[in-house]
């Protein structure tokens, strides 16, 4: 008897663990598949390499492709290097008193805070006190400051994983604090580093709030791609044909099609971050 | 005999905890010196104080006198990198670099701005009794090798630099006994142009290899001297209890 309730409650355990999971799998399957099914048929080669046209009825989306993927960059050129130098001080560098535990636990509470906050601080910042206007530089700089945190934290983690033995191992050698940090900890910590680096990056392209303020455009016509002005992102491209176009109806299709694009973008971003993490495992076995 | 390596009256602790107390001992060149004791006593704390590499911890506090020959190793004109080229070290978990095993050897020669054409790269090998067994894969990563192997690397590394001293902080723990006993003859075959110090928890292993012993208990030198008189005739009962296994 004794081994037959046993025997019950964990098929009730493992049936209850997998229904769960199933749940989940089923929610996301069905996302996709929406997205997919909806906007594979407006998914051409015109639709990626053309310009939007008649009031965005038409035409293609080139425009906020181009946005998103500069957008994506000046992020990138900002919060990478500020974010690993970061991380390096805190882990390698800052001895463990109250100053160090206090910035750290301010870096993981900005991960925190909402991403729209963030909008409203670049807005504050960079458009108006610096003078950048809403522009395509505002918008990458106030994306590159959310992304800090999460490049820090997820750098500082890759650091930690590294164990004291390889440090001492170059420190034996003669080798200077500095010297063995970029010669023997960085390559060491690459895989960990890039793989949060690509993470932070796809979570900032896929960003609508921040941008809203600071330099996404409803519409451009003609050129667009000058750090100095505003631009079209895919995020807010399909927010606004989603909600605030005038022939909701007609332009669905293009949204759709947007959405799947932006799906896209991001999975071969995480693609590659778990391409990375593959090679270096390689290398390092 | 010339003494190489000593320390003068050293007292070391970490925050408020005192691990060695009032050391004085001295390392003779090119021989083997082992430093024995039960787990804790202070043992590598020491060994460690050779090469500097306490200046890592920010909470150790150093007082005493070190020296590598009339050199003042604390000195604060002497440059710590240099140190370390003079003093080498080998660990007790083999640590090579994350690189080919090519690049593991010379590192630590570019660094230092010693000539690392291949030559010497191989010299380094055949001294470390490795090279036949890697000739053929240097651009292997070096974590391919098997831990012996790992273990030979590392001495190879130490033994590039051309140091006068290499300290070795059990460098056998982790190793088969087929392994451990290729170490020990490279250990001995190395003595002729080094000075070694070596720290080891197995007693057969200080009477195969070492010439003194120092045997060391709760941050003191109790008792060192030849390696024979130590195992055979101690003067102290601490070093017998404690070399016929009723401790540590």
């Amino acid at each position: 008897m004794q081994y037959k309730t046993n025997k019950l409650s964990s098929v009730i355990e493992w049936g209850t663990l997998l229904s769960t999971t199933l749940i989940v799998c089923f929610f996301l399957i069905v996302i996709i598949w929406e997205i997919v099914s909806k906007g594979a048929s407006s998914l051409s080669w015109e639709f990626i390499s053309k310009v939007p046209s008649e009031g965005m009825t038409k035409g293609g989306i080139l425009t906020p492709i181009i946005g998103t993927v500069l957008l994506t960059l000046i992020t990138a050129l900002f919060a990478i290097p500020f974010g690993v130098c970061c991380a390096i001080y805190l882990n390698e560098y800052a001895e463990n008193n109250w100053l160090t535990r206090t910035i750290r636990a301010s870096i993981r509470n900005l991960s925190g805070v909402p991403s729209i906050i963030y909008g409203l601080f670049g807005l504050a910042l960079f458009v108006q006190a610096l003078q950048f206007g809403t522009s395509l530089i505002a918008a990458g700089l106030t994306l590159g400051l959310l992304s800090l945190p999460y490049i820090i934290t997820t750098t500082e983690e890759a650091l930690k994983r590294i164990p004291n033995s390889t440090r001492e191992a170059a420190l034996a050698v003669g080798a200077t604090k500095f010297e063995t940090i970029k010669d023997v900890v960085l390559p060491s910590a690459m895989s960990g580093i890039l793989t949060g680096v690509v993470l932070t990056l796809s979570r900032a392209a896929g960003e609508t709030a921040p941008i809203l303020f600071t330099g996404a455009a409803f519409y451009i016509n003609g050129s667009t791609g000058y750090i100095n002005q505003e631009f079209m992102a895919l995020p807010y491209h399909l927010y606004m044909l989603s909600t605030q176009h005038q022939s909701i109806d007609q332009v669905r299709p293009i949204a759709y099609g947007t959405a799947l694009v932006l799906v896209i973008v991001v999975f071969l971003l995480n693609l590659t971050a778990f391409y990375i993490r593959y090679k270096y495992r390689k290398n390092e076995n | 005999m010339k003494t190489k390596l000593s320390a003068e009256n050293l007292n070391i602790s970490f925050g408020d905890k005192q691990v060695l107390k009032n050391i004085n001992v001295s390392f003779a060149e090119k021989e083997i010196t082992a430093l024995i004791g039960p787990s804790g006593c202070g043992k590598s704390t020491l060994l460690r104080s050779f090469n500097r590499m306490h200046d890592l911890s920010p909470d150790a506090h150093i007082n005493g006198i070190l020296r590598l020959e009339d050199l003042d190793l604390y000195a604060k004109n002497v440059p710590v990198t240099e140190i370390r080229k003079r003093i080498g070290m080998v660990f007790q978990k083999a640590n090579p670099f994350p690189k080919s095993i090519y690049e593991n050897i010379a590192y630590g020669l570019k660094i230092n701005n010693l000539p690392h054409d291949k030559e010497v790269i191989q010299k380094a090998l055949e001294e470390a009794y490795l090279w036949d067994e890697v000739k053929n894969d240097l651009k292997m990563p070096a974590t391919r090798l098997s831990g012996g192997q790992q273990q030979r690397l590392c001495i190879a590394r130490a033994v590039a630099l051309r140091p006068e001293v290499i300290l070795m902080d059990e460098p056998c723990s982790a190793l088969d006994p087929v392994s451990t006993l290729k170490i020990e003859e490279l250990i001995k075959h190395l003595k002729k142009k080094y000075t070694i110090v070596i720290v080891t928890h197995n007693m057969q292993q200080a009477q195969r290899i070492a010439d003194k012993t120092v045997f060391m208990y709760l941050g003191e030198v109790k008792e060192e001297g030849i390696t024979s008189d130590i195992f055979n005739h101690p003067k102290n009962e601490m070093t017998s209890n404690y070399i016929n296994g009723h401790f540590g």
